[in-house]
């Protein structure tokens, strides 16, 4: 029963990824290419938001629906992982014109050939398990 | 109604409706970041028996996993009911960009000379899909998170490694589409 609730708001999160067509390969290119207010729209609004419903989160100590208050761990503090792991990121991203969410949703969408994407970014993680202690943090 | 959800979501609509599906999740009792997902995966196929980073309470992550299942029913979904009958309204200012470098614009949401399983056997298909996949995959590990981690959860707690690593998913965003793209295509 717990999963149900995740299972729709994974449809949810589906529906509205495709409806707003962040899951495109295409606006991945024309937001890079700063042709288009469209997905930095979409980042800015969901921000914007996200920024005010966590102060208030914080504020009024709002609970899960499992009666426990909901709490935000700090991110470690370090440039090297973020900067360096973060272009690494960005590369692919402009690549495949996917992040991991849009990948699945893509997948739903009939691209069948994104299950090679997936499965690369799954040895892609693979790979980074295997490196990370030799990498910087 | 159907007519109004099928046409393509303007910004101001889908930014507040992933507010509130992170909303939606953390009042669940999860969080939204969905490259971790892939770590479970790693876990939960072995990969722990001989790597420390895999050996975790994955099965703790599984509401994730079933998370990102219903991420792919949405898009089943939205693509099968709630069809979008325009082609995607991308800028032509793009649409010239990417014809300069041999890559049609098809109206849909990813290119099809690019997004099939025989575009695998060229360099370019390649590239996109093999390459680009794995460097996701990498890179969101080694930062930590990816665009909803880091970009919608983290910057929205105010997280000044989110703001380093979003900045990171700019430089190699750009790198690779302004100086890498007129190499591979």
């Amino acid at each position: 029963m717990k999963y149900i609730k995740f299972l729709l708001i994974g449809i949810l999160f589906g529906i509205i990824m495709t409806k707003s067509e962040a899951i495109s390969w295409y606006r991945m290119q024309e937001m890079f290419r700063f042709q288009s207010f469209h997905m930095y729209g979409i980042i800015g609004s969901a921000l914007a938001i996200g920024v005010m419903m966590i102060q208030w989160i914080k504020r009024r100590q709002v609970h899960s629906v499992e009666g426990i208050p909901i709490s935000f761990k700090d991110k470690d503090r370090s440039v090297a992982r973020y900067l360096l792991g973060g272009t690494v990121f960005g590369l692919g991203w402009a690549l495949s014109g996917a992040c991991p969410g849009p990948m699945f949703t893509l997948v739903g969408n009939g691209f069948s050939v994104v299950l090679v994407v997936i499965f690369s970014a799954i040895l892609g993680t693979y790979v980074y398990g295997l490196v990370r202690e030799r990498l910087p943090h | 109604m159907i007519d109004f959800i099928s046409q393509a979501w303007p910004w101001y609509v889908s930014g507040p409706m992933i507010a509130l599906v992170m909303f939606l999740l953390l009042w669940a009792g999860g969080s939204f970041g969905v490259s971790s997902n892939l770590r479970t995966i790693c876990a939960a196929a072995g990969a722990g028996r001989h790597i420390g980073f895999f050996k975790f309470a994955w099965r703790a992550q599984l509401w994730n996993l079933v998370f990102i299942f219903g991420a792919v029913l949405g898009g089943f979904i939205a693509t099968n009911f709630l069809t979008n009958p325009e082609p995607l309204a991308l800028s032509s200012a793009t649409v010239d960009d990417l014809s300069a470098l041999q890559i049609s614009f098809d109206g849909g949401l990813a290119p099809m000379q690019l997004f099939t399983w025989k575009s695998l056997l060229t360099l370019q298909g390649f590239a996109v899909l093999v390459i680009g996949g794995f460097l996701v995959g990498f890179g969101a590990r080694w930062a930590g998170g990816c665009t909803s981690g880091h970009a919608i959860s983290g910057l929205s707690n105010l997280q000044i490694p989110s703001l380093i690593a979003v900045v990171g998913f700019f430089i190699g965003g750009l790198v690779m589409t302004h100086l890498l793209f007129p190499i591979i295509f």
